[in-house]
């Protein structure tokens, strides 16, 4: 049984209000599931607290059918609804169904928008940050080394933990509400010391500098260890927080890595030894010039037509300097007629790109700069796509499965230049 | 649900609560982890990942077996809404317990367990008959389906 401090105790028992009773219950149940002893308090939570399309708030009609009754069956898990009081702890709402002003080339119809923005509404009125982006530490929300979090967001939480140093679990969408409410969550798995550990090591033989590399390393590294936390040592170069986001986001897709190490590259690797907290142990992963060609392929393996009619761009939200380098990339070019060129990033980044011009550019040669949301969460492609290319292997992992589309992926380079030409020229050299 | 008394199981495992209740029904079993939000289609409780071996297949009504939960945060989210749309699993037996799965277990409120003292993927194939009594930390196995 998961051990209750006073004023946890008061919280489960109404003392703090019947939404912080229901939260409590269900983060009591939760930690229960898991096996935890007791909670760690949280100030910083990110999630996507009451947000659903319609139809979801319709299979609630009879509780009113409206944020309220969605926050409270649904988030909460509570059999009756209550009401939601302003949140007080850190909180952000991370990404979302579609952009608050491109939404009709989306695809979304008035409806779906009337909806998103009274859920936006909502949440900005409950006191949540309106970050929308699956990169909150892009946009406001940067946490600390040691501090404890409770994020959902795969690629979000890899980052947080390996590369900040942060203390997060994979959370979800009903946790992070009810931790929003109750300031707790479970203390467990991240939050320990003990299991921050690392399991197995890579030893990489080729050379991993270019974020393109780094995806593939990060794709090979979470196939190859599934949701246990990697050590990776060797030829490893140059990094940047690019290349950690994208390694990250493959990591967590192709298994579900929400940690790694990388030896005198992350706060917490300073040396094997302590990356490990003692020996190596667990299994040993080379990636060499065959595993880099294997994960290649396995990545090509669902293309088949090399004529692409859609290019997407920014999985995850892509930062300002990407999209400077797109920028340049676009500059003097068109995208060609038979293709769509979409790019994804935050709010946040954006305002930034308009003030340095990158939005002009980006537009000017036909492309769409896009936010809150990206092809696989709202499943929105431009009609009649068939063929997609893109530069994340997240997104590939993802985007093809979702909407029965093939897919190539490659260079932000290859891309771009898919979406200029319409024809997906991209090679392993 | 009604315990059946026909026959003594072949297997007999025990584990520990991670949803309690009781309940029976058909195996589906997978040896490998299963995404939940881009890995299933929650209107059909179907797997949809790209290489998953089981790709096109319902878990809906089923008891689902598998090592674990992989992938997006939004496993719990995806596995709820099979909850809303009737397609979900009816129980669950897991190896790792993560986040996601213990989660998506408690607000899918499907007898769930897991840290079982015989490995579930090797025990159970896909058609045998499974009892789950989480609340007494025992899962009873008749192979070949319903006894």
């Amino acid at each position: 049984m998961v051990r209750l401090s006073d004023e946890e105790k008061a919280m489960r028992d109404g003392g703090h209000g019947p939404a912080v009773a229901k939260a409590m219950d269900l983060l009591i149940r939760y930690a229960e599931a898991l096996g935890a002893e007791d909670f760690v308090y949280t100030d910083n939570i990110a999630g996507v607290p009451g947000s659903s399309p319609q139809w979801v708030k319709d299979h609630f009609a009879a509780d009113g059918g409206d944020y309220r009754a969605v926050f409270s069956r649904f988030d909460l898990d509570s059999d009756e609804v209550v009401d939601v009081p302003r949140i007080t702890g850190f909180s952000c709402h991370l990404q979302g169904g579609m952009d608050p002003e491109l939404w009709r080339e989306q695809g979304m119809t008035e409806a779906a928008f009337e909806n998103f923005r009274a859920d936006e509404r909502e949440v900005a009125t409950h006191g949540i940050q309106v970050l929308k982006t699956c990169t909150p530490y892009l946009a406001g929300n940067v946490p600390v080394m040691g501090e404890h979090c409770a994020w959902m967001e795969s690629s979000a939480v890899v980052f947080c933990n390996s590369v900040i140093g942060g203390r997060t679990n994979c959370e979800g969408r009903e946790s992070t509400s009810a931790a929003m409410l109750a300031k707790r969550i479970p203390n467990w798995g991240f939050h320990k010391d003990e299991f921050r550990r690392g399991q197995h090591l890579i030893e990489v033989e080729v050379p991993v500098d270019t974020i393109f590399e780094w995806g593939m390393l990060g794709y090979f590294t979470g196939a190859a260890v599934e949701d246990a936390i990697p050590v990776l040592e060797g030829t490893i170069d140059a990094p940047a927080l690019i290349k950690h986001k994208h390694f990250g986001a493959a990591a967590a897709s192709s298994g579900g890595v929400e940690m790694y190490h990388m030896v005198g590259i992350t706060p917490e690797a300073p040396s094997q030894l302590a990356a490990f907290g003692g020996e190596a142990r667990g299994e040993r992963f080379r990636y060499g010039p065959q595993e880099r060609r294997a994960i290649y392929e396995r990545l090509n393996s669902i293309g088949d037509s090399r004529d692409v009619d859609y290019v997407m761009l920014g999985c995850p939200h892509y930062s300002i300097d990407q999209l400077a380098e797109v920028a340049s990339m676009l500059d003097g070019r068109v995208v060609h007629e038979n293709c769509n060129l979409w790019i994804f990033t935050s709010r946040a980044v954006k305002v930034t790109a308009e003030a340095s011009g990158y939005a002009d550019i980006i537009r000017r040669a036909g492309a769409h700069l896009m936010t809150d949301t990206c092809s696989a969460i709202s499943q929105a492609v431009p009609p009649g796509t068939k063929v997609a290319a893109f530069d994340s292997a997240k997104q590939t992992h993802y985007l093809p499965a979702i909407m029965g589309i093939e897919g190539w992926f490659g260079t932000t380079q290859d891309c771009v230049n898919a979406a200029c030409t319409g024809r997906w020229e991209g090679r392993l050299n | 649900m009604a315990t059946l008394a026909i026959k003594a199981p072949d297997v007999v495992i025990r584990g520990r609560k991670v949803v309690a209740g009781v309940v029976e029904g058909e195996a589906l079993v997978t040896h490998q982890t299963i995404s939940g939000w881009g890995g299933v289609n929650p209107m059909r409780g179907e797997i949809i990942e790209t290489h998953h071996e089981l790709r096109g297949q319902s878990f809906a009504g089923k008891i689902l077996v598998f090592p674990g939960a992989k992938g997006s945060s939004g496993w719990s989210a995806m596995f709820h809404t099979t909850r809303l749309t009737g397609m979900a699993p009816i129980g669950m037996l897991y190896n790792i317990t993560t986040t996601k799965a213990a989660l998506g277990a408690v607000v899918m409120r499907v007898p769930t367990m897991t840290d079982l003292d015989l490995d579930p993927l090797e025990q159970i194939s896909t058609g045998d008959w499974v009892r789950i009594d989480a609340d007494a930390g025992v899962v009873s196995i008749w192979k070949g389906g319903r006894p």
